[in-house]
């Protein structure tokens, strides 16, 4: 039997530290083509939303050209962000610092 | 023209398309299926490696074609190797759910009695369940996203449109435009 060697059990542990650090965001952009209506229909029955929180996002994406509409791992926005695409929506992710 | 309104005892989505309007619908879902299938996913990839060259799992740039180009949004603006990992773990599902999409309003309205050529008086009664609903509204927006792609409507632009002759095909491609989102506003509406 032997001891395992410090490093390996460090290394998972910094990484995670560094992941919870720097979680993701998925951000919606405005387009031309989208109604109103649909949007908030798509943040309510996708993200389970309130309908007052999804018409607020909504709101950003109209007035502000864009909206951080969910923030997570990297796996999990990138399931939102294609699971806005599904929707036609226009998604793109990145880190939550860079936005 | 009539939109969807919500049946009041089944909680369906219902409407009543004339022959004309059923047809027109059908056209568009087979001309967005057809778009989805025509252009290779995999085309014209600079391969340089023997890996790449070995590598047919899924498209890594962006579609040529401006309207795929929008169904298919680069997931990472500013990280060119991420986006197209995702891009070649997501666009072929993406792809294949959309014409799947399309497939199902075509097979909703033919079961709904819309034959192959129909006739002048003939109307269609069309009731969606909630899943169903959430697909065509699906298939709506891929049509109008494709229509508005290719006509390239701009926010605010609608008075451009409004000036244009009857008889220019743009007005009528921008008359049918806004027909679609009519019945994705009014069947919005209807699940709401």
């Amino acid at each position: 039997m032997s001891a395992p060697s410090p490093v390996e059990l460090d290394e998972p542990v910094t990484d995670e530290v560094t992941q919870l650090a720097t979680p993701w965001v998925t951000i919606v952009w405005n387009d031309p083509v989208n109604l109103m209506s649909y949007v908030t229909f798509v943040f309510t029955s996708y993200f389970g939303y309130s309908k007052k929180k999804a018409e607020k996002l909504m709101l950003e994406v109209h007035n502000d050209g864009r909206s951080v509409v969910s923030t997570g791992s990297r796996e999990e926005m990138e399931r939102d962000v294609q699971a806005m695409h599904e929707y036609g929506l226009w998604a793109t992710m990145q880190k939550a610092d860079a936005s | 023209m009539t939109g969807f309104t919500r049946h009041r005892k089944s909680g369906a989505a219902v409407t009543t398309f004339t022959a004309f309007e059923a047809d027109l619908l059908r056209s568009l879902a087979a001309q967005l299926i057809e778009l989805l299938r025509n252009e290779s996913a995999t085309e014209d990839i600079a391969a340089d490696s023997l890996e790449d060259l070995l590598d047919f799992s899924g498209p890594t740039r962006e579609p040529d074609d401006p309207v795929l180009a929008r169904l298919f949004p680069t997931a990472y603006p500013e990280d060119e190797e991420a986006a197209a990992e995702f891009r070649r773990y997501t666009e072929s599902d993406l792809r294949n759910g959309k014409a799947a999409g399309a497939a199902t309003v075509i097979d909703t309205l033919e079961d709904a009695g819309l034959p192959a050529e129909p006739q002048d008086g003939l109307f269609i009664d069309v009731e969606l369940d909630r899943a169903t609903a959430i697909t065509w509204m699906r298939s709506f927006t891929d049509m109008r996203l494709a229509i508005a792609t290719r006509l390239g409507i701009e926010d605010g632009d609608e008075d451009f449109w409004y000036s244009l002759p009857d008889d220019d095909p743009r007005a009528q491609v921008h008359d049918i435009y806004e027909w679609v989102g009519y019945l994705q506003e009014t069947l919005v509406r209807s699940l709401g």
